[in-house]
């Protein structure tokens, strides 16, 4: 099997001479077209994690040891032009708040646009047609008249919408969502979930889905990989992780999920 | 015995818009009915904007309803003077979800938990200390944490002293407004047990308001699905889950997604057109009603 995305050891540190590492010899592979799941609890590590593949971590956190290797390069040894050139072009980011993710005083067409014409993949007449038709491929209704709009005037779902327009308008082939449907109510979340799973097919993306929510595990990831305190404890195919969790943690978390039955047949349709 | 009825229960906002153009009103709770029995844990679910935050919050009159009653032990609270709710809020009390910013930082958590039994006079310093470590050890926190300030805990320690506060009068009626929806599902497992432990020793009511269909089917005996300001569905959680009847809980069911990677996917889509909103709630079933 190939591999899009092989991160080896990283390491990540916000303060060498106290704390243990935030992210602690971390290492997993992701192939093409697949997904990976990301699960652990809040402060587990799992975001940084996912910002440092794209060195996105913020001082005082730096990446003090491993590889990230990406298309036959190693990501942590380009540098900060080459690894623009990278960003949102081959690897994008779908962020859990999409209030704070996008540009208040920008009409949300021309913030799809803006991610086209800065890697100069199209100009801006062209990038404007792609944003209408990367608007109709999310299933944003009325899309000619939505990319005229801030985001303030799109509902929660919406701006997610024009989230996942943004990260696929390079069509790149991995796509990192940090807790992409947290912020959204169940319903919304369910759309949201068909419409990532149908434009993978689609767009032939890879996926790292990060998550605390092993329900959307169980309905999106090929593989599952288990953190906690900075380390992955267990790693493993989405039904054995599920069916059959190996580490006491991954048992733990299991078990409080509330509601863990499996299958509701009992339910009249 | 009921001790909560709430009928009819209304409240319209009025949203203006400007100087020319005429406000319109929002009907956040409109015509709500539902009782909670002595010791019940009663589930109030929908999603964001379904109105069920401000039910919560008018009952306690944090929020004054349009219209309405609301018996509490067979007293109707909106129909109380101002001194008389005060007295009343001894027995009804709030968790709110966010334990950041519902405890003040500047205050140390100690007197974040005595101060309800300042406001309402109770006892003396001293035995207001006592309680206090009383309701610490209730919640299971340690004593000597009266001390730290709230910046000082974890997400689920602030739960528990929202918790704690929230004890300190001895209410009979808790309304749990979200109250562990911003935890780690490890962490929430624990308020969640910690809350069925206290209504069980304390002989507590619960009014428990979340979006959490998983939640509410594991611990509340009854439940109320609510849409757009209005129940659309009520009754026995086991009726109710064993046999969705209206199209919005029938919606809202098949988009939780289900732990197993190979069940299959029936979601159904939500057709507003498919019901009459305007219906009344009628039985469906033993304990059961849908507005069909």
């Amino acid at each position: 099997m190939s591999v899009l995305l092989d991160v080896q050891h990283m390491t990540v540190t916000f303060d060498q001479t106290r704390r243990a590492p935030v992210v602690d010899d971390v290492s997993f592979t992701i192939a093409p077209g697949e997904t990976l799941g990301l699960v652990g609890e809040s402060g587990s590590g799992k975001s940084v994690t996912a910002l440092s593949i794209l060195r996105l971590v913020q001082p005082p956190g730096e990446i003090t040891g491993g590889r990230v290797l990406f298309e036959g390069r190693d990501l942590l040894t380009l540098s900060e032009r080459e690894m623009r050139g990278v960003r949102g072009a081959r690897i994008s980011l779908i962020f859990q708040e999409p209030m704070t993710a996008l540009n208040p005083v920008m009409r949300v067409g021309d913030q799809v646009a803006e991610a086209l014409t800065a890697h100069g993949l199209a100009s801006r007449a062209d990038a404007r047609l792609r944003a209408t038709e990367l608007f109709e491929a999310v299933r944003i209704p009325d899309p000619a008249r939505r990319v005229r709009d801030y985001p303030h005037q799109l509902s929660g779902g919406m701006r997610q919408r024009v989230m996942i327009a943004i990260a696929l308008a390079c069509r790149p082939p991995l796509v990192i969502a940090d807790e992409p449907t947290t912020a959204l109510d169940v319903t919304i979340q369910a759309q949201m979930l068909d419409l990532m799973r149908h434009l993978q097919a689609e767009f032939g993306l890879a996926l790292l889905l990060i998550t605390h929510d092993f329900g959307v595990v169980a309905e999106m990831a090929d593989r599952v990989a288990v953190m906690r305190a900075g380390r992955i404890v267990e790693t493993g195919p989405v039904r054995q992780i599920l069916r059959a969790p190996s580490h006491e943690y991954t048992r733990q978390l299991l078990a409080a999920v509330p509601g863990m039955r499996v299958a509701r047949s009992d339910q009249a349709r | 015995m009921a001790l909560l009825d709430v009928r009819r229960l209304t409240k319209h906002f009025v949203r203006k818009h400007g100087l020319f153009r005429p406000p319109t009103i929002v009907k956040a709770v409109d015509d709500v009915s539902f009782f909670i029995d002595e010791g019940e844990m009663f589930g109030l679910v929908g999603e964001s904007g379904s109105g069920k935050s401000t039910t919560g919050r008018c009952i306690l009159r944090l929020i004054e309803p349009t219209a309405g009653e609301v018996y509490f032990r067979n007293e109707n609270v909106l129909s109380f003077s101002k001194t008389r709710m005060r007295l009343a809020r001894r027995d009804m009390q709030i968790v709110f979800q966010d334990p950041y910013s519902s405890l003040n930082p500047r205050m140390r958590v100690g007197p974040i938990v005595e101060e309800p039994l300042v406001i309402h006079g109770i006892g003396n310093a001293e035995e207001r200390r006592a309680r206090v470590a009383e309701l610490f050890e209730l919640v299971g926190l340690e004593p000597d944490h009266v001390r730290r300030y709230p910046h000082e805990f974890s997400g689920g320690q602030r739960q528990r002293i929202g918790i704690a506060r929230a004890l300190a009068l001895n209410p009979a009626l808790i309304v749990a407004d979200e109250a562990v929806s911003a935890l780690d599902v490890s962490i929430q497992a624990q308020i969640v047990s910690l809350l069925l432990d206290l209504r069980a020793r304390l002989k507590l009511t619960f009014l428990f308001i979340a979006h959490d269909l998983r939640l509410v089917e594991n611990i509340c005996s009854r439940v109320a699905v609510m849409y757009l300001g209005r129940i659309v569905e009520m009754g026995d959680t086991r009726a109710l889950f064993a046999r969705p009847t209206h199209p919005y809980t029938q919606a809202l069911l098949s988009a939780i997604p289900v732990l197993d990677p190979d069940a299959p996917r029936q979601r159904i889509a939500l057709d507003a057109s498919s019901f009459n909103p305007g219906a009344p709630l009628q039985a469906v079933g033993d304990d059961h009603w849908a507005r069909v």
